[in-house]
């Protein structure tokens, strides 16, 4: 599928599906905003739910053949380096995602 | 606040490589104004993914939301279109803000939260805009810059490490998206994997005050 009527309706989708999860807490859990299971998982939940993300992100990187995804492994450690070190969001995705560039486009691991 | 400006940037450029008109990437900072999401649907609009398949991407990708108005909804005005647009904009960034941050004596609670949430779309509408129209402009060679969503994912992770201090959630998160993507493969990975986390979670709470 392509078209401007079906990006159209893709963003249709996307905003009503994002709209959805924002207003979710406010509207369904109010009279359970205290139950401590709901308390536990809106403390744990995000944690698990972001490094979920960053495998998810990875998921088809291929380990096994050349490069061996070191291209991702190294850009990772250096955005999650960078933001220990300065945690400024910005420089460390900056940084991480230059380098990865760099890495790709010079062909330098293969 | 302005770290949405470069962010929006990168995703405008990525979408211009769609060959959408470049009004497509300010429609979407207006009305999804989501940054993971946006990132990830230039992936699945390249490739024609079905609008079920792409509500659903959203769906789990914003899952996370889900849990940022918990503690912010006591703090916001109890109706009307303030609550409403507070509600839409609450991103990850806005959250981390108004989250962090207490309002100046001087300032209504409502304002405040309202011009923070403004200024953080207004930069990311703009980013968003200016990076089609250059992306579309120039020929740049963008290979690799969707790195830009594994990064921003990464200093997510990093942030929470740095809040929680418990490693046993990025532990269960682990667990569940190697045995998710072991069984179901990549495809439906984070459905699967986001259901066993949350599972693992709960009985680890049953546990905890047993």
């Amino acid at each position: 599928m392509s078209g401007p009527l079906y990006l159209l309706l893709a963003i249709a989708v996307m905003a009503a599906a994002t709209f959805a999860t924002r207003a979710a807490s406010f509207l369904l859990l109010r009279s359970h905003s205290r139950h401590p299971l709901v308390l536990h998982l809106g403390r744990y939940l995000p944690p698990a739910a972001m490094t979920l993300l960053v495998m998810y992100s990875l998921k088809d990187v291929s380990v096994l053949e050349p490069p061996y995804g070191l291209p991702h492994w190294l850009a990772s450690a250096a955005t999650a380096a960078i933001h220990l070190w300065r945690r400024n969001a910005l420089l460390s995705i900056a940084a991480g995602t230059g380098l990865f560039m760099w890495l790709q486009q010079s062909g330098i691991l293969g | 606040m302005f770290g949405y400006v470069p962010l929006g940037l990168a995703f405008g450029v990525l979408f211009a490589q769609l060959d959408y008109a470049w009004y497509y990437a300010t429609l979407m900072g207006l009305i999804v104004y989501a940054g993971a999401a946006q990132f990830l649907a230039v992936g699945l609009l390249g490739a024609g993914a079905g609008l079920v398949e792409i509500g659903l991407a959203t769906l789990l990708l914003n899952a996370r939301h889900v849990f940022y108005g918990l503690s912010l909804a006591p703090r916001f005005p109890p109706r009307g279109a303030s609550r409403l647009y507070l509600m839409f904009g609450l991103t990850d960034e806005t959250y981390a803000l108004l989250a962090s941050r207490k309002p100046p004596p001087a300032v209504a609670a409502t304002r405040f939260y309202l011009l923070v949430t403004a200024l953080n779309q207004a930069a990311w509408v703009a980013g968003c805009t200016l990076g089609a129209l250059l992306g579309g402009a120039l020929s740049i060679d963008t290979r690799g810059l969707e790195f830009t969503l594994t990064a921003l994912f990464v200093v997510l992770v990093v942030e929470q490490a740095r809040a929680i201090r418990d490693p046993r959630p990025f532990l269960i998160a682990l667990v569940s998206g190697a045995v998710a993507l072991l069984v179901v493969g990549s495809e439906h990975m984070l459905l699967v994997a986001l259901g066993l986390a949350m599972l693992l979670l709960f009985l680890g709470r049953r546990r905890a005050y047993a």
